[in-house]
């Protein structure tokens, strides 16, 4: 067992957890933070991105143990005074959403994005979430919403 | 009040999915709960000669462990196949049986045979790797082309053959052919495609030993429908005493249609243990156990006329079904494929025969289009193949042999209600710049790439039902579907459907409907769906089926909850009821300012209390009082939904890369609800049928290990495979149901692999190509191509 000590979305968490534990399950059974979900087990699908002091990663392959002390951000820590982050409201305005499985994953990817690039081309989109993988929406309105919450940020 | 069917509403799911507030299947915990670990089949086919679980249970944490000698002794029923198909001889098809655990034999990779139970899920992986299978492991039958010429599968089941299925005349073909002036042949392999619903399959159960009720929370498309399939054939525990929810449900295409082995053992287990179970399939388990789609090899041919009128078609495929027939594992190749199978045009004589066989592979069952997209391609690739053969424009043979009026008596089962095929082609070729083509060819070949342009013209029928028509046609049960409408006293309004949104946005589009019909705001109103004890009964959500059936229900439950509501409010403004017109929420006498809303009505029909001595009631004589009301909606018949879509493609001759360049998709779904949700439909539908086209293949090597099984090997399309899709509508409305609606949630994927690979094929001159159009197979074509075009030159 290993004690981890982060800051998720604001608050500290401190829970011993035996030394396998990934991020992702950490989130979801240790802080009932079902927001962030599992889709693979190879790290492709890209459903558990989480910011890990403010970058993207896949929280399906990462040690909870590893990233002690870190600030962590997942999709729930995203609204702000009741208010949905820009890049929220752009995936419902677009509807770049459908069954909402992979969007948590998408959007903190995207944000990700746009702290990068203020001003992504669609092809940058693209590429950015090439590591996003969504069967709904054929990516289209994703694309756009991304676009979308550039104008708004 | 301006009308909400027909905007661009955004969705009211939305919020919750987009915060984390989404509820699927896996997200929930039940205190006490076990973890279940199904120990699988390694082998393709094998007897299992013992199980040794006497280890495993000894493992730290294990519960319970349970094979399929429990379940045969406890006499719980398999998965069943839900359409019965006949030969054409007129016998029955032979459908093996299909215990949720297997016993004595194994079928393919990934089949269940035993289940551990323990306390956490760490504990319960350890233990499975204890049990001990003892198999005789044999020769397997993997190739679908090749599967009834391979050992007997299934005890009885003579060439591995389920039926020998016709549809058409066989002789009426053969003269029409003897006349042709030429026949155009194809061969084709319709890839087998595994659906890769994002969310995987899961289950949590939860038995209440009090009640003796059953709740089974799952990942299902349709809930009502597993209960049903659940208590008649599982015999898991009658219909009062079983739950099923479906909450979010993270995307479906087909896979999440059947019951599965896994919710009906736990659902078993959990009353043997008397503990709840909690399962949760990781991906490979999906790859590996999820039904998968299409798997067809084909031969077809088309009889022409120099002009390019066509006289007649024949198509004899063979449809891998894998182990075992699932719940439309067995109409897929059938009624879903064959009448679809001569397309959009006149065609005077026609036959599909389909021979569908057993391998050792994962049973194969509807995947978004479910047989109208092995139909489209059949029938599309070979049109355009007359057209290239004949020296005819591609469109141009297309419009030669369109219907123009409708109803049309389409060759083999349907009558078209409505459609106007030359309007969609035509503004396909205009939105897509056909005529400038060629510039756009020229100017790639200048920068060393080939450009190809690919059409394809569909039909499909969908709005999956008529009772009448598929009982006929050998439906297990009939497809209406059912809703109640509940308007409170208060002014809100439920509307439970038997139909299950799983990414088609039902929170939202129902709710639209229902505003209307009412005349109440959008946030007035709440769709409920996916739990068996909300609502009516319903046969839950595929075959684009649930606004053409579904969405008819509302409508019709509206329509008599402002019938009642005309009665009361007759009484309240002491008219008659013919004096009463209901608009925008409100029941208006006749030139008069006097009236009543729907809200002041409800809130009557529930009697308020009153303290007044000489209370008269506002419900006429005889009403019931309450504002419910419910329909089960049996449309007359399908719904027929019709496009064309353009495609061009860029291939790079030095990788094989395939480029979608321009895709141009014009779709007929009578009138639509809402235009943003259909979109979103449509791009999913087109990027699924390009994935088919250019990236995704299922692999199973020889001995039946299915060597595509992650993500790290089954090609899943991402952001960067794709341009934006061009969408354009015509819209001629269906007539058989009141709002004219057709349905849109698999026409992309029907019409999209026969546009792209007619691309492909044009850009590689005319060279066929199998799907996926891999860029290996794409570089090894252009090297013949080279070769070809130095010959030439």
């Amino acid at each position: 067992m290993t004690k981890v000590n982060l800051e998720v979305n604001g608050k500290k968490v401190s829970k011993d957890v035996p030394d396998h534990t990934i991020l992702s399950i950490f989130l979801r059974d240790n802080l009932n933070l079902n927001g962030t979900h599992v889709g693979c087990d190879t790290s492709q699908c890209g459903a558990c991105v989480v910011h890990v002091n403010g970058k993207s990663i896949k929280s399906c392959s990462t040690l909870a143990a590893d990233i002690n002390g870190s600030k962590v951000t997942t999709i729930e820590g995203l609204v702000s005074d009741g208010k949905m982050h820009p890049m929220q409201e752009a995936f419902k305005k677009m509807h770049g959403l459908q069954c909402g499985f992979c969007t948590p994953g998408m959007v903190m990817s995207a944000i990700d994005l746009l702290k990068n690039k203020k001003d992504p081309s669609d092809t940058e989109i693209r590429e950015w979430l090439e590591g996003n993988i969504c069967r709904c929406t054929g990516y289209q309105n994703i694309v756009a919403a991304v676009k979308e919450a550039a104008s708004k940020m | 009040m301006a009308s909400l069917v027909g905007s661009r509403v955004e969705r009211k799911e939305d919020k919750r999915l987009l915060t984390g507030k989404g509820r699927y299947t896996a997200d929930i915990n039940i205190s006490n709960q076990t973890y279940a670990v199904f120990v699988r089949s390694p082998h393709a086919r094998a007897k299992i000669k013992k199980i040794d679980i006497s280890k495993a249970l000894k493992a730290m944490g294990v519960v319970e462990i349970l094979t399929g000698a429990e379940i045969a002794t406890d006499k719980i029923g398999g998965l069943i196949a839900g359409w019965a198909i006949r030969s054409e001889d007129g016998s029955e098809m032979k459908v093996p049986a299909n215990p949720p655990l297997a016993k004595d034999s194994v079928n393919f990779v990934g089949e269940p045979i035993a289940v551990v139970f323990a306390e956490s899920l760490d504990e319960a992986k350890a233990a499975a790797d204890l049990v001990n299978v003892d198999y005789k492991v044999l020769k397997g039958v993997i190739n679908t082309a090749e599967a009834m010429k391979g050992e007997t599968i299934h005890d009885g089941i003579e060439k591995n053959l389920c039926y020998d299925w016709l549809l058409g005349d066989r002789k009426a073909v053969e003269e029409a052919f003897a006349k042709a002036d030429k026949i155009i042949k194809v061969d084709l392999i319709n890839n087998r495609c595994i659906p890769n619903a994002m969310e995987p399959r899961a289950c949590v159960v939860d038995y209440n030993t009090a009640s003796e009720e059953i709740t089974l929370y799952t990942t299902s498309q349709n809930p009502h429908l597993s209960r049903l399939i659940m208590s008649a054939f599982g015999g898991v525990a009658p219909e009062n005493k079983l739950r099923v929810v479906a909450p979010d449900v993270g995307g479906g295409f087909g896979s999440k249609i059947n019951v599965y082995n896994e919710e009906i053992v736990c659902s078993w287990a959990s009353k043997k243990i008397e503990r709840p179970i909690k399962w949760v399939a990781e991906r490979t388990e999906s790859f590996l156990t999820d039904t998968h789609g299409r798997d067809h090899v084909t031969h077809a041919e088309l009889a022409v006329t120099n002009e390019g009128k066509f006289l007649a078609f024949k198509n004899e495929t063979i449809a891998n079904l894998g182990a075992y027939a699932r719940v439309f594992g067995t109409v897929t190749p059938t009624y879903l494929f064959g009448p679809c199978a001569t397309g959009v045009y006149i065609i005077p004589a026609a036959y599909t025969n389909v021979k569908a066989v057993y391998t050792n592979t994962a049973p194969v069952d509807a995947y978004r289009g479910a047989g109208r997209p092995e139909a489209t391609y059949t029938i599309e690739r070979l049109v355009e193949k007359a057209a290239m053969e004949l020296g005819i424009d591609r469109t141009e043979i297309r419009m030669k042999n369109f219907p123009t009026e409708f109803p049309f008596k389409q060759t083999l089962v349907h009558t078209v209600d409505s459609g106007d095929y030359v309007a969609g082609l035509q503004k396909a070729k205009q939105m897509s710049d056909y005529a400038g083509f060629d510039a756009r060819r020229k100017k790639s070949e200048a920068n060393g790439k080939l450009r190809g342009i690919g059409v394809s013209s569909y039909f499909e029928a969908c709005g999956i039902a008529p009772s009448a028509v598929v009982m006929s046609l050998g439906c297990g049960v009939g497809l209406w579907e059912s809703s109640e409408v509940r308007f409170n006293p208060t002014g809100q309004v439920s509307v439970f459907t038997g139909a299950h949104s799983h990414g088609q946005g039902h929170d939202t589009t129902f709710a639209q409907i229902a505003a209307d019909e009412l005349g109440v705001g959008l946030e007035a109103v709440d769709v409920v769906h996916g739990d068996t004890d909300k609502g009516t009964f319903g046969m839950g959500t595929y075959g684009s089926r649930s606004l053409a059936v579904g969405g008819i229900a509302i409508v019709n439950a509206c329509r008599k909850i402002v019938a009642k509501g005309k009665r009361v409010a007759a009484k309240m403004l002491e008219v008659s009821e013919d004096e009463i017109d209901f608009k925008d929420g409100e029941f208006i006498v006749s030139k008069s300012n006097k009236k009543k809303t729907i809200g002041e009505v409800a809130f009557a029909c529930y009697l308020p209390g009153s303290r007044d001595s000489d209370f008269k009631s506002p419900l006429p004589e005889g009403e019931e009082p309450g504002l419910i009301e419910s329909s089960f909606f049996d449309p007359a018949n399908f719904s027929f939904p019709a496009g064309s879509h353009i495609a061009e493609v860029e291939i790079d001759p030095e990788t094989g890369e395939v480029k979608v360049e321009k895709y141009t998709a014009v779709d007929d779904f009578g009138r639509i609800v809402n235009p943003l949700v259909v979109e979103g439909q449509v791009h999913g539908g087109i990027a699924q049928g390009i994935g088919q086209a250019l990236h995704e293949n299922t692999v199973y090597d020889e001995t039946g290990q299915l060597i595509t099984a992650s993500y790290m090997d089954y090609t899943m399309p991402r952001a960067d495979n794709f341009p934006d899709f061009n969408l354009g509508f015509t819209c001629t409305h269906a007539t058989s149901n009141p709002l004219g609606v057709k349905g849109c949630g698999e026409a992309g994927a029907i019409a999209s692999p026969p546009t792209i690979m007619n691309a492909v094929i044009d850009a590689l001159g005319g060279q066929e190509i199998t799907m996926p159009a891999t860029a290996e197979k794409v570089w090894k074509a252009c090297k013949v191509l080279k070769k070809k075009n130095a010959k030439a030159a």
